[in-house]
C-alpha cells in the first residue's frame, strides 16, 4: 500500500514537472507549427544556470526561488534571441526550423559540458521544503508536494493568461488559425518571439525546480526532450489541457513502468505516442487549446 | 555517348581506383580506419537520402533501423552461430522492422512522419539500453571475429577497407540504379507532387512503401558493417543523436544527390575523428555546421558548391546574370 502511495505521488511531482516543461513546447509547436528540439537545452541551460547561481556568483548567493526567476528570465531571452536571430529567417519553412532547433541542442549541450563539466550537479532542496509530511506509513518529501502546488498554481496562470487577457486571445488566434489572425490584424510574428520567450523561460525555471529531484548532469537534454514530445503529441498541440493531462498520464506511465517493468519502461513510455500518433494525430485534446 | 557523360565515367573510375589504392598509399592504419568508417557511414546516409532526398520524408529514426541490424549480428555470433546467418538474419529482421516502421509511419507525411520516426526510433534505443536480459544494457555486446569471406579473413584494418569498399561500391551502384529507374523517377513524383501522382494512378503509398524498405536495406548493411568494424555494439549507436548525425550527413552534402551523402559522411566523420584530435568541442563544431548548412545553404554541400562555380563561370561570361537557385525539397 505504501508502496503505490508512494509511486503515485511521485508519478504526480514528475507529472507537474513535465507540465511546467511541455506548456511551452505545447504552445510553440501549436503557434509555429513546429517541434522545438532546442527544449530539452533549455531545460538543462536553466538549471545549470540555477546551479551557478545557488553556488554564488562574486559571493553573493542567491536564494533558490530568486535563482528560479532569474534562471527563467535568462532562458526566456535567448529563447527570444534564438527565435529573431535564426528561425526568423527560416519563416515558413517548417523543416529546415526544426534542423535548425536541433542543430542548435547540439551546441548548447557542447557549451554545456564546456561550462560545468562531466559530472552531475546535486541541487539542494530550498531551506524550508527539507521536511517531510507523514501519511499513515508513508513519508513525503516535502519538497515533491510544493513542485505539485508550483504546477497547479502556473496551470491555473497560464489558463487566466490564456483566456483572460488579450494577449492570450490573440495567442489562441494564432494557434487557431494564423493566416486568418494576420488578416485582423494580429501580429503573428511578434507572438512567435513572445510565445518562444514564454515557452524557454518556463522550461529553464522547470529545469532548475526539477533539480532538487532529478539533479543536473549532462545529457538530461536528451532525456527531457523526449518526455516532453511524448506529453504534447498525446495531449495535443497546442492545447494547455492536453499538455496537463498528458504530463500526468506520462507521470504515471513513466514512474510505474520503472518501478514495475523496467526493462520494457521506454517502450511502454513511447508506445503510446506512436498509437497517437498514427490513430489520433491531433492528440487527445488537439483543437481545443485549453 | 556524349562528352559529359564520357567525362562522368571516366571521373567515376578514376574516383574508384584512387579509393582501390587508398590503404595501400596511406601508411598509418589510423586513416585506413577512418577511410573504413566514411565508407560504412556513407552507405548508411545513401540509405537515408532514398527517404530524405528522394521521397522527401524526413526520418529521425533511422538509427534504430542500422542498431537492430548491429544487435543481431552480435547476439547471433555470441549465441554460437556462423557469420553467413548472422548476417542473413540481421538482413531479415531489419527488413521486417523497416516494413513495420514504413506501416506506422506513411500514415502521414512533414513534420508528423518525423514524430512518428523518432518515437520509434526511441523505442527501438530504449529496449536496446534497459532491455539488459537481451542486450547487456549499456555495457554492449562484444563481437569476438569478423567474418573471412571466399577464405578471406578481414581481421587486418586493410582487407577490412578493401571489403567496405566493394559493399559500398554495390550500395551507391545499386542507389544509382534505383534512383534513375522509372520507380525512382515515380517516387520524386511523389515527394514533387504527391496529389497529381494518385490523379495518375500511382499508388502513392505503396511507391513510399518500397522507397522505405530500400532504404531500410541499406541502413541494415551499413549496421552490420558498423558492428564488424566496431567488434563492438551499444546503445549508444541508436540514440536520437546518432539519428540526427546521419540526418546531418544527408543534408550537409546534398539530400536528393547521389554523391552528396557520400560528400556529407565524409564531412561528419572526419570533423568527429580527425578534428576532434585538435579541437575539443568537435560536438559544439558538428552542430554550428549543420545550422550554418541548413540557414546558408539549404540545398547541401555539393549541389550549393556547384552552384556557387556555375555562376561563377556564368558570372565571367555575363556580369548581371541572374542566377536560379535549385532548393532541395521543402516543405
Amino acid at each position: 500500500m505504501t508502496f503505490w502511495l508512494l509511486l503515485t505521488v511521485n508519478s504526480v511531482t514528475f507529472g507537474g514537472l513535465l507540465f511546467l516543461l511541455s506548456a511551452g513546447f505545447s504552445l510553440i509547436f501549436g503557434l509555429m507549427r513546429i517541434p522545438n528540439l532546442t527544449h530539452g537545452s533549455m531545460f538543462m541551460l536553466g538549471a545549470y544556470f540555477g546551479t551557478t547561481l545557488l553556488s554564488g556568483v562574486r559571493g553573493i548567493r542567491f536564494d533558490f526561488w530568486l535563482a528560479a526567476l532569474i534562471c527563467a528570465l535568462k532562458v526566456a531571452l535567448l529563447g527570444a534571441l534564438m527565435e529573431r536571430l535564426l528561425l526568423r529567417r527560416l519563416a515558413g519553412q517548417q523543416l529546415a526550423q526544426v534542423l535548425v532547433t536541433l542543430g542548435v541542442s547540439f551546441m548548447v549541450a557542447d557549451l554545456c559540458l564546456m561550462g560545468w563539466g562531466g559530472d552531475p550537479i546535486s541541487v539542494a532542496t530550498p531551506a524550508g521544503l527539507n521536511g517531510f509530511v507523514r501519511f499513515g506509513a508513508a513519508v513525503f518529501p516535502l519538497y515533491r508536494l510544493a513542485v505539485i502546488a508550483i504546477a497547479i498554481v502556473f496551470a491555473i496562470g497560464l489558463w487566466l493568461m490564456l483566456e483572460r487577457t488579450q494577449l492570450g486571445a490573440m495567442i489562441r488566434a494564432g494557434v487557431d488559425d494564423p493566416q486568418m489572425a494576420r488578416v485582423v490584424g494580429i501580429r503573428v510574428s511578434q507572438l512567435f518571439t513572445i510565445v518562444f520567450a514564454l515557452g524557454a523561460g518556463l522550461a529553464g525555471f522547470a529545469g532548475l525546480i526539477g533539480g532538487p529531484i532529478l539533479s543536473v548532469y549532462p545529457g538530461i537534454d536528451q532525456d527531457m526532450l523526449p518526455l516532453a514530445l511524448v506529453v504534447v503529441i498525446l495531449g495535443g498541440t497546442g492545447s494547455l489541457l492536453g499538455s496537463f493531462v498528458g504530463s500526468i498520464v506520462i507521470g504515471f506511465i513513466y514512474n510505474f513502468g520503472q518501478a514495475l517493468l523496467p526493462e520494457l519502461a521506454y517502450f511502454i513510455l513511447f508506445l503510446p505516442m506512436v498509437l497517437v500518433l498514427v490513430l489520433r494525430p491531433q492528440g487527445l485534446f488537439g483543437g481545443q487549446i485549453l | 555517348m556524349t562528352n559529359s557523360t564520357l567525362g562522368r565515367s571516366l571521373a567515376a573510375l578514376v574516383a574508384v581506383v584512387a579509393l582501390a589504392m587508398l590503404p595501400f598509399a596511406i601508411k598509418e592504419i589510423y586513416y585506413v580506419n577512418i577511410a573504413s568508417q566514411i565508407l560504412l557511414y556513407a552507405i548508411f546516409a545513401l540509405g537515408l537520402n532514398i527517404l530524405v532526398g528522394y521521397a522527401g520524408l524526413v526520418s529521425l529514426g533511422h538509427a534504430g533501423l542500422f542498431g537492430i541490424a548491429a544487435y543481431v549480428v552480435a547476439y547471433l555470433l555470441v549465441a554460437g552461430h556462423g557469420h553467413t546467418l548472422a548476417i542473413a538474419a540481421a538482413l531479415i529482421a531489419t527488413l521486417i522492422a523497416t516494413a513495420g516502421f514504413a506501416a506506422l509511419a506513411l500514415r502521414a507525411a512533414g513534420i508528423t512522419f518525423i514524430m512518428i520516426t523518432l518515437a520509434l526510433g526511441e523505442i527501438i534505443w530504449g529496449l536496446a539500453y534497459r532491455w539488459i536480459s537481451l542486450t547487456n544494457g549499456d555495457n554492449g555486446i562484444t563481437v569476438a571475429t569478423r567474418p573471412a569471406p571466399f577464405g578471406i579473413p578481414l581481421g587486418s584494418a586493410r582487407a577490412f577497407y578493401v571489403a567496405t569498399l566493394i559493399v559500398f561500391l554495390i550500395a551507391i551502384a545499386g542507389a544509382g540504379i534505383f534512383v534513375r529507374s522509372p520507380f525512382g523517377a515515380a517516387l520524386r513524383g511523389t515527394r514533387d507532387q504527391p496529389r497529381r501522382m494518385i490523379a495518375l494512378g500511382y499508388h502513392v503509398w505503396m511507391v513510399r512503401f518500397w522507397a522505405f524498405m530500400f532504404s531500410g536495406l541499406l541502413t541494415a548493411v551499413a549496421g552490420i558493417l558498423f558492428v564488424y568494424y566496431n567488434q563492438f555494439i551499444s546503445p549508444q549507436a541508436l540514440a536520437l543523436t546518432a539519428s540526427a548525425e546521419s540526418l546531418l550527413m544527408v543534408i550537409s552534402g546534398g539530400a536528393g544527390t547521389l554523391l552528396g551523402p557520400v560528400v556529407g559522411a565524409a564531412l561528419v566523420v572526419i570533423v568527429k575523428n580527425v578534428v576532434s584530435a585538435y579541437v575539443e568541442r568537435w560536438n559544439f563544431m558538428l552542430g554550428a555546421i549543420f545550422v550554418a548548412i541548413v540557414v546558408f545553404m539549404p540545398e547541401g554541400l555539393v549541389p550549393g558548391v556547384a552552384r556557387l562555380t556555375r555562376s561563377f563561370w556564368r558570372g565571367r561570361s555575363r556580369r548581371k546574370g541572374k542566377l536560379t537557385v535549385a532548393t532541395g525539397p521543402r516543405q
